[in-house]
Formats: structure tokens, sequence, C-alpha cells
């Protein structure tokens, strides 16, 4: 099991208006190579910035903290350089396809100048690798499409196109932050399995991003729940499905509809997320749980458990139960 | 809303999960409105204090604005007349300050016209579409494609000079810009998911117009009124001081700058003082106008 | 139960570009079929989904019943009587809608009270006491508390604006509610109230739901019977249960399988459906899903299927729906090859 990303501690505040608010307290998550990692939560979770920070594109007006340790070219992860690391490792694909890609830029040459930048390709060698990705991410009759412009295509097409540009310099991580959010159920359900595909056949690792549990379920083989900026449960995907040790993964995991399951009715979670100005110290879900105690909003927030499978709530027991204990 | 107090939200009678009630909470700050900024009183206390001037013009001035003396004229600033006499030994204090009664309201109202002329045709345009924004724009085609300093030339030249000339060329020109300014909200705003909600629900047009789409769309009017009130005092001026604007002797500034023109050398002042007063008034608006701005830029 | 909303052969039509100019070139004037012939039924106090993915008409379908676009073709009925764009505020009031986006559907410089006040006022209870208490027992009927009243949308979260809107469809007592995505902008631990939210309504209100989504899982939790539409055409028209027990057509059955299901893993390089859905001015001939079908067959490019099937409820356009032959469950297709 060798580690390529290591993530301690991050936090991340913004200037806003003259406050300052945090968006992540202090989130920690690990990806080995050739890992698919899920990070799930809801808007405000602080998931994204997450993300953006690896490899440097946090607002101007936002700082991090926090050790960032990358494994580049097989070694021990080691603390790099974010802004540096682009192109150069890590690779992103964003969620809007409609405005990701430079309208003024024709298919082929998107792919191929992170290869002509960053390695130094001729022409001729970029445009051998960028038709090959072509078609390993799906878009046949390459030669045709790479003249192209973006708004000439779907989607679902330039989705493929970005993570072509995103795998055009070989990275060993690639980020993915909400990539199939905006696309349609059928063309999602394509992305991830060239996702999938992309993994087993490049042995690529993955983060992936979403706000939908059911979509990380089907692509991830680990998972991290994120909530009000901090990491509240981390495990394997099938585990925490089935056994979440935290009520906020167990409240997500009844809110979300199935149409398998119609015996049992969704149930949402009340309230709202805490307010990110705000400081505070014990649970950030306390406020919201059906199970709190006393000591969960006093106790300082820490994390329990093995690398492999982890919580921050203190009282997990309560879940076994179903009720309130 | 859960744990001490038995009341487990999650977990219903029903089994719904829909018992609970939400409180109104504030989001983050964020998105708080922000509070009227600090220019913006700065603003209106100088623009306060020349309308005070304005008003109490008699009790303020040592002299009558149009009492000749010319004995005694071009003199220098002393204890009888503070800042001295001009070339046809009136008291140029007195005239700096009657002068207010002309510039502040005539230049208020040259931009107040314009703005409620424009805004009214320009949301009508926007709102409606078809031919009353085909109309409408292609008249303000037709305005702003000529040199507008000839067309208020024009205009004063057949209506003769004095206020009313000045504020109906004026009038006739500046509608343009504020109707286009509120067009283009109001073609934003007037897709938006509360218009249409507002038809769904059977609200007549007029209300629609006024409540949804006018009130979303003028505050980019509004932030532009001030800054033109400062152009168009400047265009008072500027036509007074080509002997176009408000005739000899009523005292107004850009005509007084003219007069002194002769004398710039000598009694430099004459001309200086009173554009410092237009500088004052119009630093005054913009202000307003940028605090406006800023307050409106949630 | 008789029916409430009938809509029979709805077409509607967006030009695109110049008819006059296509015509000097001896062409067809450029058009855009965005729903083509659509026929539903609902009953009184049935609720029924309307799915599809994007660009598939069931947006503009929603703004034809609501009164918002004009059908080109065909009509839409309410009780019987035809109703057009332009209707009587009685008829207008009867069928109310709430929209998907939570941050544009509120006028944001008005107070919530403001906005039901507005509309209470409108539809005739003059006096304030009345209002205030209206207002108060909309809010409590959509979960929220008077505190709201006072403010404006900027200060809700998503939620409480969409159960807002939801107040607002209500105040004029509507019989009919179009829910178009009314959850899709929402996170999903919220979206799981308002679902619940309006089923209860509906159950207690007796209200008619027209549910626009193109999340199938979503509309099994609220909708009794199905629809799904396809580049402006319903291809499946059944009651929720028959539909998603066994599927007849093969674009419902691939956009159940492309569906994320909990615990549900994804085979690598597997994928429900190839391809993307063809422009609407590019339609394939005869059945027009046959681009992307499995299990297209020689007739499927030359007739178009009609809507129909073995019961007035039971209705599905594939020539080879009830078949007893399975042309095929949408087998997972290698995605890379389209």
């Amino acid at each position: 099991m060798s580690r390529i990303l290591e993530v301690s501690d991050l936090e991340i505040e913004l200037e806003l208006d003259g406050s300052t608010i945090s968006p992540v307290r202090g989130a920690s998550i690990t990806v080995d190579r050739g890992e698919i990692l899920g990070i799930a939560g809801e808007s405000g979770s602080g998931k994204s910035l997450t993300l953006k920070s690896l490899i440097g594109l946090l607002p101007r007006h936002g700082m991090a903290k926090g050790t960032l340790l990358f494994s580049q070219d097989g070694g021990e992860p080691s603390p790099y350089d974010p802004a540096d690391v682009r192109g150069r490792g890590i690779s992103m694909v964003f969620q809007e396809p409609m405005t990701a890609l430079n309208p003024t830029m024709r298919v082929g040459d998107l792919i191929s100048i992170g290869p002509r930048f960053h390695e130094g390709l001729s022409r001729r060698q970029a445009k051998a690798r960028t038709l090959d990705l072509m078609e390993r991410v799906g878009l046949p009759d390459a030669e045709r499409r790479a003249k192209m412009w973006p708004h000439e295509l779907s989607g679902g097409l330039r989705q493929r196109v970005m993570i072509a540009v995103a795998l055009s310099t070989k990275p060993e991580l690639l980020l993915c932050d909400e990539p199939t959010t905006a696309l349609d159920v059928s063309v999602q359900d394509q992305i991830l399995g060239l996702l999938q595909q992309l993994r087993t056949d490049l042995g690529m690792a993955i983060v992936f991003v979403s706000h939908d549990l059911a979509v990380i379920g089907e692509l991830c083989d680990r998972v991290a729940v994120m909530y009000a900026g901090r990491v509240l449960e981390t495990g394997p995907t099938t585990d925490l499905l089935s056994d979440p040790r935290h009520p906020y993964t167990a409240g997500l995991i009844a809110s979300i509809p199935s149409f398998d399951r119609l015996d049992i009715e969704p149930r949402g979670i009340p309230g709202q997320p805490p307010d990110p100005a705000v400081e505070s110290s014990g649970c950030p879900f306390a406020d919201r749980c059906a199970f709190t105690k006393d000591d969960c909003r006093t106790t300082p927030f820490h994390l329990t458990g093995t690398r492999d499978r982890q919580t921050a709530c203190i009282h997990p027991e309560v879940l076994r139960d179903g009720r309130p204990a | 809303m859960s744990g001490p107090t038995g009341h487990n939200p999650l977990i219903t009678d029903s089994g719904i999960g829909l018992d609970e009630v939400e409180e109104a909470r504030a989001i983050p700050s964020r998105k708080r409105f922000k509070t009227v900024p600090r220019k913006v009183w700065i603003g209106a206390a100088i623009i306060t204090a020349f309308a005070l001037v304005a008003i109490f013009a008699p009790l303020l001035a040592p002299f009558d604005p149009l009492a000749q003396d010319p004995v005694n004229n071009l003199t220098p600033p002393d204890s009888t007349h503070l800042l001295g006499t001009d070339e046809l030994g009136r008291d140029v204090l007195s005239r700096l300050i009657y002068a207010t009664r002309t510039d502040l309201p005539i230049g208020l109202l040259a931009a107040l016209f314009p703005f409620l002329v424009g805004t009214v045709l320009g949301t009508l345009a926007g709102f409606f579409g078809g031919f009353i924004d085909a109309l409408t724009m292609r008249i303000s085609d037709i305005v702003q494609a000529f040199p507008s300093y000839i067309l208020v030339i024009a205009l004063v030249f057949v209506l003769g000079p004095g206020a009313k000339s000045i504020l109906i060329a004026f009038t006739a020109l500046g509608w343009v810009v504020y109707a286009r300014i509120i067009r283009t909200e109001v073609l934003r705003v007037r897709s938006a998911d509360y218009v249409k909600a507002a038809k769904v629900s059977g609200l007549p047009t007029r209300g629609i117009l006024v409540r949804d789409v006018f009130r979303n769309s003028v505050g980019p009017s509004l932030v532009y009124f001030p800054s033109d009130i400062v152009f168009a005092t400047l265009a008072l001026a500027a036509f007074s001081f080509l002997g176009l604007g408000i005739p000899p002797p009523t005292p107004e500034w850009g005509a007084m700058i003219a007069d002194g023109q002769a004398h710039i050398r000598e009694q430099w002042w004459l001309s200086t003082l009173p554009g410092v007063m237009i500088v004052l008034l119009g630093l005054g608006y913009s202000l307003i106008g940028d605090g406006l701005e800023e307050s409106l830029d949630k | 139960m008789s029916s409430l909303l009938e809509l029979e052969n709805v077409t509607v039509d967006f030009s695109l570009g110049s008819a006059l100019v296509a015509k000097l070139q001896g062409k067809p004037a450029p058009v855009l079929r965005a729903v083509d012939r659509v026929s539903l039924t609902v009953k009184k106090g049935e609720s029924i989904g309307i799915v599809g993915e994007s660009g598939c008409g069931k947006s503009t379908l929603a703004q034809v019943i609501v009164g918002l676009q004009e059908a080109d073709q065909g009509c839409v009925r309410l009780e019987g009587q035809e109703i057009k764009v332009k209707r009587p505020g009685a008829v207008r009031r009867r069928i109310q809608m709430v929209f998907q986006d939570p941050g544009s559907s509120l006028n944001p410089r008005l107070t919530v009270e403001q906005t039901l006040t507005v509309l209470l006022k409108h539809y005739g209870t003059p006096d304030s006491a009345a209002r205030r208490a209206r207002c108060e027992e909309l809010l409590s009927m959509v979960g929220l508390s008077e505190s709201v009243l006072e403010v404006k949308p900027r200060s809700l979260s998503g939620g409480q604006r969409q159960r807002v809107a939801i107040a607002r469809a209500l105040a004029v007592e509507p019989d009919i509610l179009i829910a178009d995505e009314a959850v899709a902008a929402l996170d999903v631990s919220v979206q799981a109230s308002i679902l619940a939210l309006l089923n209860r309504l509906r159950r207690e209100l007796d209200l008619t739901l027209v549910f626009i989504s193109h999340d199938l899982a979503v509309v099994r939790q609220v909708c009794s019977r199905v629809a799904v539409i396809y580049l402006g055409r319903v291809v499946e028209d059944r009651p929720a249960e028959d539909l998603f027990d066994d599927p007849q057509h093969p674009y419902t059955r691939a956009l159940m399988a492309a569906a994320p299901k909990l615990g549900v893993v994804k085979t690598a390089g597997s994928a429900a459906l190839k391809g993307e859905a063809p422009s609407a001015m590019d339609r394939p001939s005869g059945c027009r899903f046959r681009s992307r079908c499995p299990a297209s067959q020689p007739i499927c490019a030359e007739v178009e299927p009609d809507l129909e099937g073995p019961a007035a409820d039971q209705l599905a356009a594939c020539h080879f729906a009830w078949s007893g032959t399975d042309p095929g469950q949408p087998q997972r297709v290698a995605s890379s090859s389209r």
C-alpha cells in the first residue's frame, strides 16, 4: 500500500467583507496509489476548497495552512508546492464542462498544449499523444474531432475532452471536482465507467468530490465524509455505506431516495450547517444530531480509529441501536 | 430541536420526518447587507451645506449680487469685500453665494428630468419589447448619433436663452443613457423566475412591472444619477461660459468664470473661485454616487 | 376520480432564425420541436411524474400547462374546458408552480410577508389582520416559523426559500401544483424534507401534483404515475409500480440502469446507454430513440411507434413493448466505443 497523497490538518481561511470565515477547519485525508477516494459532502462542507488547495487554486483572499505531501515519481510523499505540481503529477477535472474549456482553442490544441509545455514534446509527438488520448476517453473519429471547437460539442463530449486534457500530462493523481453533476444521468453513467476504466488501465489515483453519495458509492474505493469544514468519517465505501459510524453519514444515507426500496421513506436532516464565521470546538453536527449528548459539544473535535476506518463521533454506539440512546 | 429534550427529529411517528419548524436564521456575514458607507454621509453633508447657502443666501450675502459699483471695480479681497469685486464692482462673495440658487437647482433638474423620462421609456421598452422597444431604441440611436453640443446650441438658439431652454435641451439629450441603463437591467430581470412566478400567480401586469421588474432594475440608474448631476452642472457652467446658458446679470458660476477670463492675470480669483465651487459640488455628488454603488454591490 | 387535467397532442415549436430567409432559400423553416404531440391525463388527487433528461421538453411542457407558453398544436383542458396562456384569473389560480432555483424564484427586494400579502390582497383578503393570519397559516403548513415573515430571501437557506415558494403557490389555493425540478438544486438532506412536505400537502389538501424531474429515484418517492419523455415525446406512461418493476421501453430501462444506486459498484468501462441524445432538429427517422437503442431493429427506422399498450394507463412507445421477446435489457456496453 504505497501512499501517494497525504493531507494533514488542512485549514483554509477566507477574508470576506472584512470578516474571516473558516470553510475548512482541519481536514486530513490520505490517498494510496491507484486508489479512488471519494470526498462526500453537501454544499458548504468545504470539499471543493479542500480539493482546490491541493493544486493551489484557492481564491486570492484565501489562506491555507497544513501539511501537504505528494509522492512524485514513486518516492515517499514529501512536501510540495501546490502551484508547481499542476501538470506535473496532479491534474484536475472541473464541474462545468460548458465553461471550463477555453472557447478560443480547438480541441486538439487544448489537449496537446500541456505535454508541449511541460514535457517539451514536438508538434508531431503531441499530436500522436492527443489522438491516442481521445480514443482512450471515448472520442472516436479523433482526427476530425481534434479540429473542432468546444462549443460544437455537447456537455458529455466536453467533459471527455476535459478528462483528456487532464490526462495529457500523465498525472499520477487526478482530482475531480463534481465532474458529473452538470451532466445527464446517462452521460454521468458513461463518464463514471470511463474513470473506472482509466484507473484500471493507467493505475492513476483519483480524488472524486461529489455531493451525491450514490455516485461516490458506485465509483470510489474509500470515502471521506465532510461537514462544516471537517472530515467526520472515513472508510472503505461498502463498509461506510452499510455500517456508518457517524450520525451525519447515517442521516445522509437515509436522505437518499432509492427506487429499489420503497418501504423506507427518505428522511431529511433538519436544520442547517453551522455558520462558517463562528468558531466552535465540539462536534459541528451536534445541533442537528438526533443523538446528541452533553459531552458532544464540549469534547474537542478529533478523529478516532485506524487509517482505514475513522470517525469523529464520540458515541458511535447510538447508531447500532438505531434509537436515541 | 434534538437531544436532551427527548424530541428526535430524525424519527417521527408518521415516519415522514417533517415536524420540525425552521426558524429563519441570518446567513453568515459574507451575505449580510452592507450598511451605507461613510462617504455617502460626507457627500450628503457637502450638498446640504450648499443647499443651506442657497436657501439662506439673502442672510449670508453681505451685498446685493446685482449692485454695481463701477468705481470700485476689480478690487482685491479686503475687509469690506471679502473676496473682492468683479469688473462691474459687484461683490464676488455675494455673487458666489447667490449663484448657488441657480447652479444647484438647475444642475439637479437637468439630471432629474432625463432620469425620469429615460427610466420610464427604458423600462417600458425593455419589458414590453416589440414595437415600443424598437421605436425607443431607434430614436435613442438618432439622438446619440448627433453631436450633443451642437444639438443643445441649436435648441437654445430656437428657444431663446434661459433656464427653461437649458432644461429642455438637456432632457432631450440626457434621457438616452438612463433608458439604456435600465433597459439592460429590465431585460435581465424579466426572465427571472420570480417574474414568471408572479405571472403564474395571476398578478396584474402593472403590479409585476413596478414591484418585480422595476424595483430590481433601477439600482444602476440610481447609482448613475449623482454623477449625472455633476455632468449636468458642469455642462451648465460650460454653456454659460459660452454665453448660451443663463443670461446675465444672474450670477452663475460658469458665467463668472467666463467674465473673469479677461482678468485672469491680475484678478485670478474672479475665475478660480467659481471653479472651486463647482469642484466642491461635484465632489459631494460623486461621493454620494460612489457610496451608493458600493452599498448596492452586495 | 375523473380527469382534472388533460393534454391532447400538445406540440411546441421554437423557430430558430428567419423563416423568411429559409423560404427564399427553398428550405423548410428552421424549427425546434421541443414538445411533440404529448397527450397526458391527470386525475384529481393523483401525482404524476414527468421524467426526462435535459432538452427533452419537460420544462416546456410544464410552462404550457401553467400558462407561460402557448402550445402551437393540441390543447390543454382543465375539467374539460380548454385553457390557453391567456386565461381568466379564476382559472389561473387553479394551476400553480414551484420553480427549480430557490435563489431566483422569490423577489429579492420583498420580505416573505410582502410576497405573500401581495397575492392575498389581489385575491380578495381585504383586511390586514386576516392576511397576517393567513400568512402564518401558510408558513406553518410548510414548516416555517413566523419569524421568517420579516426577512428577505437572502437571509434564508435554499430549503427555506423553497418552502416559501411552496407557500406562495398554495396561497391562492390551487388544485394542481407543478413542481419543476423543485428539489434538484437542494442538498440531499434538505431534498428529502421537501419531498416529504409535498407528499403531506398532497394528502392533506387533496392536491394534484405534477412533478417534473430528471431523477427517477426522487420521482418514485412522490409519484403514483410516471411518464418518461425523450426528445419531446412520451415514450412510456404507466403507474409507478409497474414502470419501476417492469419497464417496457428501452430508454426507461436504460435510465434506471444508469442511475447510481447506493451500494452498487460500477463495472469499469460500463455504461447503460451509449452516446448522447441527438439534437431535436436532427431526429432519427422512425423511432427517435433508435440511434441509441441496444435493441433497434429495421422496423424501428421506418415506423415511429405509437404510444399504446394493453390498457388505458399502460402505455409505451416501442414496437417491442409487451412483446414477451426481450430485445435485450440494456447490457452494460463498453462505453469507450460509441
